[in-house]
């Protein structure tokens, strides 16, 4: 069946999108909807009718994760489901990993206005597959399955699924790389791409994909497992319209997501107060000793400047005016991953209910400046970890409406920011024994799901269990993990000292992981995360940010000796200027400021370490509890010298009691040396004004710092006219760019 | 909404709300009174006697003061119109050296100062830390938030502000 007009009363799907785009542009609502009237008319139908198609996402994603072998999806749930109206919009989505929801709406406008209608034609049982970050996805890894719901001739909508794969056939073996600078390095591209019909998946896709990754018994999995969540769906939905009526249908999917944009702004009206936000994050990216690539051996700092304004109508813009260029370099953002990372940040700091669509992403205005790292516009360009630039530039939202949120008096839900999700080390290698041998092992350990929270204004953070980027915090069972990677073995996971940011409430503290290598060949390793620079934006009113990572791992050790001799080995790096690996072991010991490696192989009895971060702090640290930094001492999360620089609280450890106990006088008497302390070296705002321009002045910036702020004088006016008149720069300052 | 009396409210500004005490508060309803039961409770707190018009920060307030709306912290320095940023009247001391990094967070934990700078901002009256700053050296001054006090009050709270 080919069909030219599959639309609602016999328009295109193309002339309906046009129509929804036209009418919000006019209106500034769904559709031009002025009333909801089926949810005046009768709110119990409509609640219910919302419910029951939730419910039927809900229940698609915890049935379909089970078809799944990987851990990723199947242990920790890394998958999400949404049903979107034929032009696209987002209208009740699954619990999940819902950055991709938006993402999956920005496939199916793609293939709206590249009229696939025409070629290769929309008919019931057709299967599209995608991953292109240029139309609608954050990076390749994640693969997204999207199938039309038709209903007498009528396209009624799509239902669309998202898994994150275990490996894509990238540069290297895993799923967030680090090693790409160009599009052909990010694994295998499926743009939209009809891969099947009669809802069964063509043999000949499958044969080439399944020859495209590492992984292919998962990525076969995957691909079942996505497509039986969007059939589940797609039977809910004709259930549905039995029930209720098409004419129901039609009428509701519209006035629910107009309902969603109205409860954003809402919401916004609720919880913040009108005005002008703003925050600046950053991202180390030090490729100049790390990458292979000429091109990419160069060093840099991204600028993330964000601006919000919160309009009195409770909408809200957001800027990036100002950010750095695009690289040669894993980290570009396309709209989707933008666009995603502000649906995954709305959905947890506002607008966490349940009815959540793109009525919410309706109610905020972008500005993703052309030609930066998150606009660039070349889709050659390697987009395989946007994460490098995505998570630390959106702390700033959380920032943002964190300000918001205390002055509105709703302290209890400030979150300055969280962790970076790394360090994801990654890589693979081939049992040389044993029952496996010869078989491949991939490293995509999930730990990274278990980051530092960021404080609140009445609490500490939370420790080692949030992920802003994954869902539910959750890293699986160890012993599935244990299965699938099993070539890099567990000496150790223990509460990584001194990771929270400082702070009247700290940041939630984090843990660090020691592993060796064994029983395998040809060993891929590599990882990243922040490390030359603090990560995001840091603290809120007078907190730290978090300690960074770092990087340390041993080669050709004496490992296999040490466990034959019964001797200790190192299972912590509590003290990395006086680390274990060097007191216990010997070989060629690699300690690094900076955390990004690019993949190295390893051998057996290699040993590797890897510490997750803590949360950002809120207030000043002299202003905590000196009961709570005791606890602190005793619970391993902060050492005793950091406690007496930072918190000014000088306790003794008990060798009887095997704890901490606070010297209240010595206490007081080095709070008070702190507070001194501060006045003498703290000078006025003046005096530091003229030493900071003097940095610029006197060519004291390094290469990196120069070239950030050459890119973003270059790429913004506004950005450019803010920064000279601060520093009382001439027009013309730093303008020639390299 | 549970538990939003003054006193539990006094209680969790301070930070000593039990976890089971605050989670029903964070998963509860709003009170659409908050904004206005905080207002009381920091004006009691506050040793002076202008008017906040909006709560800034842990320590400054949006006050009126001769007619004039200015920063002001609770130690009873003033910073000056609410339109300037309130950092630029601040002590400051930055962070730039492994020396001085070091003394807050462990060896290779802490930003490289080739990199990125850490700035604290002191209230030049008590000497509280207002605000801290990690960026590039040379960064200029970040503005945090500037509010639309009279849109809060006339378009969202239905009502003059204070001063009007």
């Amino acid at each position: 069946m080919s069909n030219n007009k599959i639309g609602w009363n016999d328009k295109s799907l193309k002339e309906m999108l046009d129509e929804s785009e036209s009418l919000f542009k006019d209106t500034g609502r769904y559709f031009g909807i002025e009333k909801l009237s089926l949810k005046e008319e009768d709110p119990f139908r409509y609640e219910r009718a919302y419910a029951s198609l939730r419910g039927a996402l809900v229940s698609a994603r915890e049935t379909a994760l089970h078809v799944a072998a990987s851990p990723i999806v199947k242990e920790i749930g890394e998958l999400c489901f949404g049903l979107y109206t034929p032009e696209g919009d987002s209208l009740v989505v699954s619990t999940g990993i819902l950055v991709h929801i938006h993402t999956m709406s920005e496939a199916m406008k793609f293939m709206i206005k590249n009229n696939y209608e025409e070629d290769p034609t929309i008919n019931h049982g057709d299967i599209f597959l995608n991953n292109d970050p240029e139309c609608g996805n954050v990076h390749t890894t994640d693969v997204q399955t999207i199938i039309p719901i038709f209903w007498e001739g009528e396209l009624i909508g799509w239902a669309g699924g998202v898994t994150h794969q275990i490996d894509i056939g990238g540069i290297s073996p895993g799923h967030t790389l680090v090693s790409c600078v160009q599009r052909f390095d990010d694994g295998v591209y499926y743009t939209c791409l009809k891969i099947g019909s009669n809802d069964k998946i063509w043999n000949d896709h499958m044969q080439t994909a399944k020859r495209s990754v590492r992984t292919p018994m998962y990525w076969e999995l995957d691909e079942k497992c996505r497509l039986s969540g969007d059939l589940m769906i797609r039977d809910a939905v004709l259930d549905f319209i039995e029930r209720e009526g098409v004419d129901y249908y039609k009428k509701f999917v519209r006035e629910a997501i107009e309902e969603g944009r109205q409860i954003m702004q809402l919401r916004v009206k609720e919880r913040l107060i009108p005005g002008r936000y703003r925050a600046a994050s950053f991202m180390d990216l030090p490729f100049k000793d790390e990458a292979w690539q000429p091109i990419a051996k160069v060093n840099r700092i991204s600028n993330q400047p964000l601006e919000i304004i919160v309009r009195e109508d409770g909408s809200i813009y957001l800027s990036f005016d100002g950010a750095s260029k695009w690289g040669h370099n894993v980290a570009n953002c396309m709209k989707g991953a933008m666009e995603g990372g502000q649906w995954v940040l709305l959905t947890q700091i506002l607008i966490y209910r349940d009815k959540v669509n793109d009525g919410a992403y309706l109610a905020v205005e972008t500005n993703y400046p052309p030609g930066t790292w998150c606009n660039p516009g070349d889709p050659y360009l390697s987009y395989q970890a946007p994460w490098g630039n995505l998570i630390p530039a959106y702390t700033g939202m959380m920032k943002c409406i964190s300000y918001g949120l205390f002055s509105r008096g709703f302290r209890e839900e400030v979150v300055p920011g969280y962790s970076f999700t790394g360090d994801a080390i990654q890589g693979g290698g081939i049992y040389s024994a044993g029952p496996l041998k010869g078989e491949r092992w991939s490293l995509s350990t999930f730990e990274i799901s278990g980051q530092g929270l960021g404080a609140s204004a009445v609490r500490d953070g939370l420790n080692h269990g949030y992920a802003m980027w994954n869902p539910e915090a959750d890293l699986g069972d160890v012993e599935t993990w244990d299965l699938f990677q099993g070539g890099v073995v567990y000496l150790a996971r223990r509460i990584k000292p001194n990771t929270p940011g400082h702070g009247k409430f700290r940041g939630g503290a984090n843990y660090a992981g020691v592993a060796f290598i064994a029983n395998s060949k040809q060993i891929d390793f590599f990882g990243a995360r922040e490390g030359m620079v603090f990560h995001g934006c840091g603290g809120m009113h007078g907190g730290y940010p978090q300690a960074t990572g770092y990087r340390l791992y041993a080669k050709n050790t004496n490992l296999k000796d040490i466990f034959q001799q019964q001797k200790p080995y190192p299972i912590s790096d509590d003290d990395p200027s006086d680390g274990d690996f060097e007191k216990l072991i010997e070989g060629e010991i690699t300690r690094k400021h900076n955390a990004l490696i690019y993949p190295i192989m390893l051998d057996n009895y290699d040993l590797i370490y890897f510490p997750m971060g803590g949360g950002p702090g809120y207030g000043d640290p002299l202003e905590r509890d000196p009961e709570s930094v005791n606890q602190d001492l005793n619970d391993g999360y902060y050492t005793e010298d950091i406690v007496s620089n930072v918190y000014g609280v000088v306790a003794q450890f008990d060798d009887e009691k095997e704890e901490w106990n606070i010297d209240q006088e010595a206490t007081k008497k080095r709070r008070d040396d702190i507070l001194n302390e501060r006045k003498q070296k703290s000078v006025p705002f003046e005096e530091f004004w003229n030493r900071e321009r003097k940095k610029i002045t006197d060519d004291g910036l390094s290469e990196q710092v120069k070239t950030m702020y050459f890119e973003s004088l270059n790429l913004s006016e506004n950005w450019a006219k803010e920064f000279r008149e601060f520093w009382d720069f001439p027009d013309d300052f730093l303008k020639e760019v390299d | 909404m549970t538990g939003e009396d003054k006193k539990t409210l006094e209680r969790m500004i301070n930070g000593e709300l039990k976890w089971e005490e605050l989670k029903p508060i964070i998963s509860d309803r709003k009170d659409p009174s908050r904004f206005e039961k905080i207002l009381d409770i920091l004006h009691e707190k506050t040793s002076w006697n202008e008017k906040i018009l909006i709560p800034l920060h842990e320590h400054l307030y949006v006050v009126v003061k001769d007619g004039e709306r200015i920063v002001k912290c609770d130690c009873g320095h003033e910073f000056g119109d609410y339109r300037k940023n309130w950092k630029l009247k601040c002590r400051v001391r930055v962070r730039d050296t492994f020396e001085t990094l070091e003394e807050l967070y462990p060896k290779y934990m802490s930003s490289h100062p080739d990199w990125m700078e850490l700035r604290e901002f002191f209230c030049p009256g008590c000497f509280t830390l207002l605000d801290t700053e990690s960026v590039p050296p040379g960064y200029h001054v970040v503005f945090n938030f500037l509010p639309d006090i009279d849109a809060f009050y006339e378009k969202w709270l239905g009502r003059k502000a204070p001063d009007k």
